[in-house]
């Protein structure tokens, strides 16, 4: 190894550790007096524009919310209409969750064996009976047309101003198909409207003839039809850029007026945010005393190579936790865990290789050889003994979401920080460590 | 260091921790939180001080209430059947009329139908685990005795890891919830990791010199490594250990699993491991 290219690799290492302490700086850092921005890392190159959320993802355990999982009763169900109807039961859930206007909230299918389940998650949220209402609620759909303001009203106008409501609603619907435009082959959903649904329609249309009427479900504009004639006889068609499955879940969501699919609450799970809070500091602070004791016994034990192997604990540190921001990845208590033990495990290529080291010295070697030669033997156990512990991860992850395995966040957000955690702690222990040592040395000698 | 010649004492201490295990786990089973079995859990910080004063609630509700315990000075954890939303509103709102300070920490409900499968998908993944590692290091190492020997110490760590929070629930209440799942398949990577650091030597000793028998080379291999092993267990036990005693209520049982397991993990490899190996070389010549 020739000097420039050790010193250039340490160098690099210098500024990795640097970017990585940056990144990990709260945004605005006050020391005596003056208040120091973190800088937003917003590159533009060309078409790409990359603007990172860099704040740490926190799972609903440590920011407090809460988690329902509900049944799906698909026993009315064909299996050909199955899939359209999930999709439109997940897409009404999604914008009903939305109306919270939390935006890390989740809606996610499960296919569990025979059943279908969805899981909904809302950080921050602490009343559930709000959640459970507003998910089980009656879809409402209405027909709007627009309002012409008068020019002195729109300064003070609110957007529902602008909307008319024509009185029409899910309950006039008799009822709703999709099917094929016979004239041009596109995808559309005909409506039937009953006796009053006829009467209230055709004085819709004759009202906003050649303008758009707009249909709003849930408060939350699906289509915007635009009126070409006026219709008597309470039938209509929407066509729009449907596929035949998109037609079909439009379909079957005006035909339910409910939601698409009968579904019922059976796990709720509800964290207030003071105890995430409080494991969060406490699981910091174990951390910081355990990686504390854990340099004073490496340092006990190996003398200047335990100073090394603490300097590169502490940069497997912070790019663990860049890494974290960046993938993003959400931390939950067992992904604490999880990263605390793998501060352990990262310390274990290091006294790998450091027993080997002071086998190597006894055997005769000098200080550069011996570091050379520990490097390149421990290795070999470094990686097969890694490679066990990543396929047990593996199983644990389950990246295929094979059915059989678990699908749990909370066991799969722990699998995924002990991955990470060995592949940078084999990074750090092994590369970092080593060129460090190969600067220090040279000096020394 | 001669340290097969004690794999007659590691025999009986291995076997006395199984039949220990076993023992416990039939006579005591475990205690199985609402993540297996379904169930209501529900914590809150208030200045209610007697337990006796949930029951009528409950039984106003027709819940059946399992335990109450008091967590700290003012905060209680209460364990019963599943409930519905409702029944729920109707449970905070008497518990709010004994006490209008009462703040809700954490409420979880979970019907019966997730347990079951939690521990059905459990089972499946230590199964696939272990034929995984079972073929990795059977291949890595050319030799199907090492991958039978790391695969059953495996299992005789996860024996000893279920059969110790038996014990532990019998007599402190520790349950075994979706965490501890967690923490023992995690027990099974580290105990194989161990194992594959000594097994290496082996090899590697093995190609250096190749008239020496198994045991001597088990030895030499063991004698070579057991520093680093130790070590390795202590810098993990120090960061499990902090977790232990200063980490929050929610991490303690989670970190003491994987305490005991990074311990029976580490001691396995040699005393388990090994042992089984040289008993396999045998059988076959």
């Amino acid at each position: 190894m020739d000097r420039l290219r050790i010193r250039k690799i340490f160098i690099t290492i210098l500024g990795l550790t640097f970017i990585c302490l940056v990144i990990n700086l709260p945004p605005e850092l006050n020391i005596g007096g003056k208040v120091y921005r973190r800088p937003d890392f917003h590159f533009r190159l060309g078409p790409i524009d990359f603007k990172p959320n860099l704040d740490l993802r926190l799972g609903l355990d440590l920011s407090g919310g809460v988690a329902l999982t509900y049944n799906v009763n698909t026993a009315k169900l064909g299996s050909s209409e199955l899939a359209p109807a999930l999709e439109s039961l997940k897409s009404n859930i999604e914008r009903r969750v939305n109306l919270f206007g939390i935006s890390e909230s989740a809606v996610q299918l499960i296919k569990e064996k025979d059943s279908h389940r969805l899981k909904i998650e809302i950080p921050g949220l602490t009343n559930v009976s709000e959640a459970t209402d507003l998910i089980g609620q009656t879809a409402q759909l209405s027909f709007q047309s627009l309002v012409d303001l008068p020019p002195e009203a729109t300064a003070t106008a609110k957007p529902e101003d602008y909307f008319k409501d024509e009185g029409i609603n899910g309950s006039h619907l008799k009822k709703a198909t999709a099917q094929i435009n016979p004239q041009n082959g596109q995808p559309e959903v005909s409506l039937e409207f009953n006796s009053q649904g006829t009467k209230l329609f055709a004085a819709a249309t004759k009202a906003n003839l050649k303008k758009p009427i707009y249909i709003f479900l849930d408060d939350y504009p699906i289509t915007t039809p635009v009126v070409q004639e006026i219709i008597s006889d309470g039938r209509a068609s929407i066509s729009g850029n449907f596929t035949l499955d998109t037609a079909k879940a439009l379909a079957i969501q005006l035909n339910a007026g409910a939601l698409p699919l009968p579904i019922e609450l059976i796990s709720q799970n509800q964290v207030g945010a003071t105890l995430g809070k409080d494991t969060i500091q406490k699981g910091v602070f174990a951390g910081l005393v355990g990686l504390a004791l854990v340099s004073f016994f490496m340092v006990g034990n190996y003398g200047v190579l335990g100073i090394i192997s603490t300097v590169s604990l502490i940069i497997y540190g912070l790019i663990t936790l860049t890494l974290y921001r960046i993938i993003p990845i959400t931390l939950t208590f067992p992904g604490i865990v999880g990263f605390i033990l793998s501060i352990g495990m990262a310390v274990d290529s290091n006294i790998l290789i450091f027993a080997r080291f002071k086998e190597e010295i006894r055997a005769g070697h000098d200080w550069n050889q011996a570091l050379e030669l520990a490097f390149g033997r421990a290795w070999d156990s470094i990686k097969d003994a890694n490679a066990a512990t990543i396929i047990t991860a593996l199983v644990l992850l389950n990246p295929l979401g094979w059915n059989f395995l678990n699908t749990s966040g909370m066991v799969r957000g722990f699998a995924l920080t002990l991955i990470l955690g060995i592949v940078i702690g084999i990074f750090t222990g092994v590369v970092v460590s080593r060129n460090l040592l190969r600067v220090f040395t040279r000096r020394r000698l | 260091m001669n340290i097969m010649k004690f794999r007659p004492l590691f025999f009986i201490i291995s076997a006395l921790l199984l039949a220990i295990s076993l023992y416990s786990l039939i006579v005591w089973r475990f205690q199985p939180s609402i993540d297996f079995v379904g169930g209501s859990n529900y914590q809150f910080t208030s200045t209610i001080t007697s337990a006796t004063e949930f029951n009528p609630i409950f039984e106003a509700q027709k819940v059946k209430l399992y335990s109450a315990t008091k967590l700290s000075s003012n905060s209680w954890e209460l364990k019963f059947a599943p409930v519905s939303e409702p029944q729920r509103q109707a449970i905070v709102t008497e518990l709010k009329k004994k006490d209008a300070s009462l703040t809700e920490l954490q409420f979880q409900t979970l019907g019966p139908s997730l347990g079951r499968e939690l521990l059905t998908k459990t089972l499946y993944a230590i199964i696939l685990s272990s034929i995984l590692l079972f073929l990795f290091i059977g291949r890595r190492f050319g030799d199907i005795t090492f991958g039978a020997g790391a695969v059953l110490a495996m299992f005789h760590d996860a024996i000893i890891l279920i059969g110790s929070f038996s014990l532990l629930g019998h007599f402190f209440g520790a349950e075994l919830d979706a965490l501890f799942v967690t923490a023992l398949l995690t027990t099974l990577s580290s105990s194989v990791h161990d194992t594959i650091v000594t097994f290496n030597r082996i090899r590697e000793l093995k190609t250096k010199h190749f008239n020496l028998n198994w045991v001597d080379l088990s030895n030499r291999a063991v004698s070579e490594t057991i520093v680093r092993s130790i070590n390795n267990s202590m810098t993990i036990v120090i960061m499990l250990a902090s977790l232990v005693v200063l980490g929050g209520e929610v991490t303690r049982w989670f970190a003491l699993a994987l305490l005991i397991g990074v311990v029976v993990g580490t001691y396995s490899s040699t005393g388990v491991a090994i042992p089984l190996v040289l008993w396999f070389k045998r059988k076959k010549s």
